[in-house]
């Protein structure tokens, strides 16, 4: 019983909320690494498009909600990302048009689009806080659980409770669907092949007549549309806050580069990795230990080998240690 | 790129930019003026081309290549003759200051190679001339990507043409041989359904025995009609399939001819058949 108890405990702490957590991640890696993959630069902007995009599905969201709609237990925002997509997708369009374009003529070194792109940082920021500002802001409704932690008990009899928050479990679906659409997408129709032939042989696809500016622009879509999914799971399941957008751009970068820049799959896994490794590196184990260990000989302190606070550090003590030890990440990423 | 104040120098952080975008630069036809239409002329000329790379000097001076249909033409020479400069300048990879490119006897040569490849030119560079993290078979599709039409006819004669592509078709084409690489490449190129195939250097880098397979299975193309133009380094056994064969030193014509009477020629065989 207290092996089961012990367990249900690590799920409920550590491997659900990782595997959520991991999702947003990996959503959000995917948009970093397809624009490394077919731009060839880091796009430092991508916390704030995530922002962006997740601002106006909030702005959709409240005015659904205001307006008597609702998806009954699932949150209204589901209905209103499309239009987030959309918002988004509108905003880097109007960039690449107005500035990386500008760049790509020129045929500048990526190293320059890397710094374009951390000014454009702090432009969607500051236009981000404009709009909506700088607070937290709350825009999940419907039904707060799929599984409450006292149907779990009554169900049962265990001491400790499994929960699963509807936000939870509309990530991993809804993530699950998005990975699944995207890599049909470039493994099997004619645009995603182009993309991957232009990622892989510039020159060649210009000899095959597959058009730069067309790939480009299908790119900035497809990186639109996952950063608005990234942040408005992300948003549904924590808060909405333009800081904490900002911030996520570590994690996402360490997981985009820990599977290997360029690397869809590697971008998955890296999400994962660093969602893991940050949750179970911040969890008091000492609930779990109790359980398992014999009467008497559970630990005083909490067992926590990090505060919360330093989260961020693992990130990048992980990042540090692949970039010594596999530069190119663990899925042999474009890199090195 | 150099002095163009956006280059790379100092920038050595692969996790923060990616290496390796696109070189390809569209050559301008600057003091070209079009000539008129001309039907007697070969299927495709560079007539007279004169002209370098960018604003550099020129490379090509008065340098006239060309082919007819179902012909295999061929541009030998010594090592920075121009060969691959002649070749790219047919292509329109080269900023024209003189002369003309013809096809069918019309001008075109203000157009882009991509318009090129639209009009029934392809092209094999002699390096990252593959897809290399592509299956076969989808390097194929991505050579038919202007193609609306069905490609799998042509993909079938390409597979008949190199079998062992065939049974290679799910395998990434980075993992194949160099011989194999080879025919990747000139198999993309025939799935636009090309009339002209143009070959830089196609036998570079294989060994003798594949050599000769690659340019057995070139005559068979040409045999189709395609004209095939190429540049080889093997200049010996180049000439021997060739009908029309091109010496250039220092960007001009040296010697003309077919084929078979390079080969004859006493001052060819004596300064670069090496006797």
């Amino acid at each position: 019983m207290d092996l089961l108890n012990a367990f249900v405990a690590l799920m409920n702490f550590v491997v659900i909320p990782a595997s959520a957590y991991g999702a947003q991640l990996a959503l959000g890696a995917l948009g970093v690494t397809l624009i490394y993959a077919i731009l060839r630069f880091s796009n430092f902007a991508h916390g704030d498009t995530m922002a962006f995009g997740t601002m106006v599905t909030i702005l959709v969201t409240w005015a659904l909600q205001g307006a008597g709609l609702s998806l009954g237990p699932v949150p209204t925002a589901l209905l209103a990302m499309p239009v987030g997509i959309f918002g988004a997708a509108a905003l880097v369009l109007l960039t690449d048009r107005a500035v990386y374009r500008f760049y790509r003529r020129q045929k500048a070194a990526p190293v320059i689009l890397v710094i374009v792109s951390t000014g454009l940082m702090f432009i969607y920021n500051g236009v981000v806080r404009f709009i909506i500002g700088v607070d937290d802001q709350s825009f999940d409704d419907g039904a707060r659980f799929v599984l409450s932690a006292r149907e779990f008990r009554e169900a049962t009899g265990l001491q400790e409770a499994l929960t699963l928050r509807t936000s939870q479990a509309i990530t991993l679906i809804t993530a699950v669907i998005v990975v699944a659409l995207l890599f049909w997408f470039l493994n099997r129709t004619r645009t995603g092949k182009s993309m991957r032939a232009f990622a892989d042989n510039e020159d060649l696809a210009l000899l095959s007549g597959i058009s730069p500016e067309r790939v480009v622009a299908i790119t900035w879509i497809i990186v639109a549309a996952l950063a608005t999914v990234a942040g408005t799971l992300y948003g549904l399941d924590k808060s909405f806050k333009p800081f904490t957008y900002f911030q996520l751009l570590l994690p996402i970068f360490a997981s985009a580069i820990v599977g290997g820049l360029g690397s869809p799959v590697g971008a998955i896994v890296g999400g994962f990795v660093i969602a893991f490794s940050e949750v179970t590196v911040t969890y008091a184990f000492k609930k779990v230990l109790v359980y398992l260990l014999p009467d008497g000989w559970g630990p005083d302190g909490l067992v926590q080998l990090l505060g919360t606070d330093y989260k961020f550090a693992v990130s990048f003590a992980i990042l540090v240690i692949v970039l010594l030890f596999r530069p190119t990440g663990l899925f042999r990423g474009k890199s090195g | 790129m150099s002095g163009s104040g956006y280059g790379d120098r100092g920038n050595k952080d692969r996790s923060i930019t990616r290496p390796g975008g696109g070189t390809m630069r569209v050559g301008t036809a600057s003091g070209v003026h079009p000539l008129p239409r001309d039907d007697t002329a070969p299927f495709l000329i560079g007539e007279r081309m004169t002209g370098g790379y960018g604003k550099g000097a020129d490379i090509l001076h008065d340098c006239t290549i060309g082919v007819d249909p179902g012909e295999i033409a061929v541009i030998v020479g010594p090592n920075g003759a121009g060969k691959s400069t002649a070749m790219k300048a047919v292509f329109g990879m080269l900023d024209l200051r003189g002369g003309a490119v013809r096809l069918e006897g019309e001008d075109i040569t203000a157009l882009s190679p991509q318009d090129r490849v639209a009009r029934g030119m392809a092209f094999v560079p002699q390096t990252s001339n593959i897809f290399t993290s592509m299956t076969v078979e989808e390097n194929l599709e991505m050579g038919a990507f202007l193609r609306r039409d069905d490609i799998r006819g042509t993909m079938a004669q390409v597979y008949d043409l190199f079998p062992i592509l065939k049974d290679k078709r799910r395998q990434a084409a980075g993992e194949l041989s160099g011989g194999q690489r080879q025919q990747v490449a000139v198999g993309r190129a025939l799935m636009t359904q090309p009339r002209v195939l143009m070959l830089d250097e196609p036998t570079a880098g294989v060994s003798p025995i594949v050599m000769d397979e690659l340019f057995d299975r070139i005559i068979e193309v040409a045999r189709t009609g395609i004209s095939i133009l190429m540049v080889e380094q093997n200049a010996r056994q180049a000439l021997e399939i060739a009908d029309k064969g091109y010496v250039l030193v220092q960007g001009s014509n040296a010697f003309t001819g077919t084929g078979a009477d390079l080969l004859a020629d006493d001052d060819v065989r004596r300064s670069f058949l090496g006797g």
